[in-house]
């Protein structure tokens, strides 16, 4: 046996999601292995159970608040089935939309603008102490400010449907507790015009990165994966409600229209030692090839037409570039997070003109049930809610598949497949490579990475030991 | 030329909702960088202290010991420390696992779960993750606070206001409306 160098990459600041990626190099410099591990735990599904049901809403959203909405909502869909409303009234149903549409379009232009941008404006390699918000705001103060002005517009969206920005109480089991007023309607019809401008300008600045950079970007952290996401019955893209569908790396049905009430029978998730994450994948296919993508990228791939004029034909190009077959390009994300804000955009223009967010039937009843799955696509990806609640209204029993766990095994195929391209054989760490790494984990916008990197980017130490544990080398990248 | 004053933050055992709300003061995020240069926070990246930091918010609690090491650099390193938003102050919701013992919640994830496909019965116990302590602990009972901002999370007035009296010097006096528990 040789000399086995072990690679941490542990990003310090971390909060939702300590991540970090470990590599095991042989005496040849050659990555035996790589791994990306979640090292935060918390108990959400034990500790919440004793508390009422109408709680669960306003508590699991702080699981996270980079998109509390998701969890609000996907919470709320589940009690609407407890309380036995299967119907929403239209009020209720095109609020709780709004705010969704809102929390899209915020969530994807931060993600955008104030983590990913300087990767892309200023390139992989670049000087990290300009590579990051600060470095775009004093380079391209335009687009920064569109950026921020983007993500407050979403978040306003927000509090005037939740009440606040981050961790709103806006929806209640079998409803929402209240509509939108003309004047406040007004105050987003002022600026729409603006933010359709800057959507396009945004999506083209996607499109036109991952074309001009096409070569570099077709083989980087990339691979074929099966893909997941909720669609409408008629197969339309829908990010609030719809049925399961999954498809393979070239496009065949592996399941189609599933209600997702029945999610239990199709998926499942491995536990591994050395991650707080599980690994989900689909049943009939088994660990080894049932893992799947979620989030903007599969949802592009997965649906069969978008229902906004702008967004579909944005989607028509990007399928144009694999001749309709699904998209196994990671950095394509970024491209499809943008249709997906423009699509945003449109939703909310379409429910602002709509008469029904000024109804005041807001609240449906009907026969209580004692378990319920809620589903929502949120904008990193299919977010699981399952309930039981006892005869007394008490939570007995909670299952969360968040979004980013459905992505667990594609980071780790994204570390392994750039630590083989531009790890292997390299005896020295550069800070440009661990950055390729952190390029690749952040295409997903996983929810560590917001709460890592939410203004700026991951530090990272590398520390590089010998087989005796001795340390040989090490990195900070600030 | 005066040096600009430094400000640091850490996001702990929190949802990083409070870091959110502090992009939430918008625009003004253009003055705030004319005000403080940013120390080590996920802002810039900066991942150890460069100097002495006039100003460290702390969001989240205690819940691993990595947060309790992180917590008292910040302690060691900045001149006036805030616990930012309600998980800081009090442990919060994650607190809840307190009255729980830790290995009934890891058992639910890992074990019990509708999904949960184990049949080894592995707990996560790999040495790259940190450990869980006994309990979530408030930032107070680990060091020294000096200011609470309340909130789940503060707004980003609350936290705006706050920071430019801060720097200031001015007396950390909130209008009422921007003082909220929830």
């Amino acid at each position: 046996m040789g000399i086995t160098k072990r690679v941490v990459i542990e990003p310090v600041t971390r909060v939702e999601g300590h991540g970090k990626v470990s590599l095991l190099l042989d005496e040849n410099n050659k990555v035996t292995q790589a791994r990306f591990h979640v090292v935060e735990f918390r108990g959400f599904e034990r500790f919440i159970q004793g508390r009422p049901y109408w709680e669960i809403p306003v508590l699991v959203q702080r699981l996270c608040g980079i998109c509390p909405v998701s969890h609000h909502l996907a919470a709320a869909k589940a009690m609407d089935r407890i309380v036995g409303a299967d119907k929403l009234t239209p009020a209720a149903e095109k609020i709780r939309r709004l705010m969704h549409y809102g929390q899209m379009f915020q969530s994807h232009a931060l993600h955008f603008f104030h983590l990913c941008s300087p990767d892309l404006l200023f390139g992989f390699d670049a000087d990290p102490k300009t590579r990051n918000i600060i470095g775009v705001a004093i380079k391209y103060p335009e687009l920064a400010i569109q950026g921020v002005m983007m993500r407050k517009y979403g978040q306003e969206i927000i509090k005037a449907t939740a009440g606040k920005k981050i961790h709103g109480t806006g929806a209640i089991p079998g409803g929402v507790n209240k509509n939108l007023s003309i004047a406040e309607r007004d105050i987003f019809l002022k600026d729409i015009n603006q933010m359709f401008d800057w959507a396009k300008s945004a999506l083209n600045i996607a499109k036109d990165y991952t074309l001009k950079n096409l070569d570099k970007l077709k083989p980087f952290a990339s691979f074929d994966s099966n893909h997941l996401s909720l669609v409408r019955s008629d197969g339309a893209m829908d990010l609030y409600h719809g049925n399961l569908r999954a498809i393979t790396a070239d496009g065949k049905k592996i399941f189609d229209q599933v209600d997702y009430s029945n999610y239990c029978d199709y998926l499942t998730e491995e536990v591994k030692s050395w991650s707080y994450m599980k690994f989900p994948f689909i049943k009939s296919l088994g660990p080894k090839d049932g893992w799947y993508r979620v989030g903007p990228l599969a949802r592009v791939n997965t649906c069969d037409f978008i229902d906004t004029p702008l967004a579909e034909a944005a989607r028509k190009e990007f399928k144009a570039l694999t001749g309709g077959k699904p998209n196994n390009i990671t950095m394509a994300y970024h491209w499809t997070r943008m249709i997906e804000l423009l699509h945003s955009i449109e939703k909310i223009n379409e429910l602002l003109h709509d008469k029904d967010l000024q109804g005041t039937d807001l609240v449906v009843k009907g026969k209580r049930r004692n378990e319920a799955v809620g589903l929502i696509e949120a904008p990193r990806g299919t977010l699981f809610h399952h309930y039981k609640v006892d005869d007394n209204g008490l939570i007995v029993m909670a299952n969360l598949i968040v979004s980013t766990t459905n992505n667990n095994e594609a980071f780790n195929r994204s570390v392994q497949k750039v630590a083989a391209d531009h790890i292997d054989g390299v005896a020295k760490i550069t800070e440009g490579l661990l950055n390729h790494i952190e390029v690749a984990i952040r295409a997903y916008d996983p929810c560590l990475s917001c709460a890592t990197h939410a203004m700026g980017k991951m530090p990272l130490i590398v520390t590089l030991y010998d087989h005796n544990g001795n340390e040989i080398d090490r990195k900070i990248k600030e | 030329m005066m040096m600009k004053p430094k400000i640091a933050t850490a996001s702990l055992a929190g949802c990083f909702g409070c870091h959110m709300s502090f992009l939430d003061i918008d625009e003004r995020i253009l003055q705030l960088i004319e005000l403080v240069d940013f120390d080590k926070s996920p802002i810039d990246d900066i991942k150890e202290f460069t100097g002495r930091c006039a100003i460290g918010l702390i969001e989240g609690g205690c819940a691993n010991e990595d947060n309790v090491h992180v917590l008292q650099e910040f302690r060691k390193h900045c001149d006036i420390l805030v616990s930012v938003g309600d998980c800081a102050i009090t442990g919060d919701i994650p607190a809840l696992r307190n009255n729980i013992p830790l290995k009934e919640c890891l058992e639910e994830a890992y074990l019990n779960g509708p999904t949960v496909y184990n049949p080894e019965k592995i707990i996560p116990n790999d040495k790259e993750l940190p450990l869980c302590l006994d309990r979530v602990y408030p930032c107070n009972e680990v060091v020294k606070m000096d200011y609470f901002l309340p909130g789940c999370p503060p707004s980003g007035d609350a936290i705006w206001q706050a920071v430019v009296a801060l720097l200031n010097n001015k007396p950390l006096d909130l209008p009422y409306e921007l003082i909220k528990y929830d």
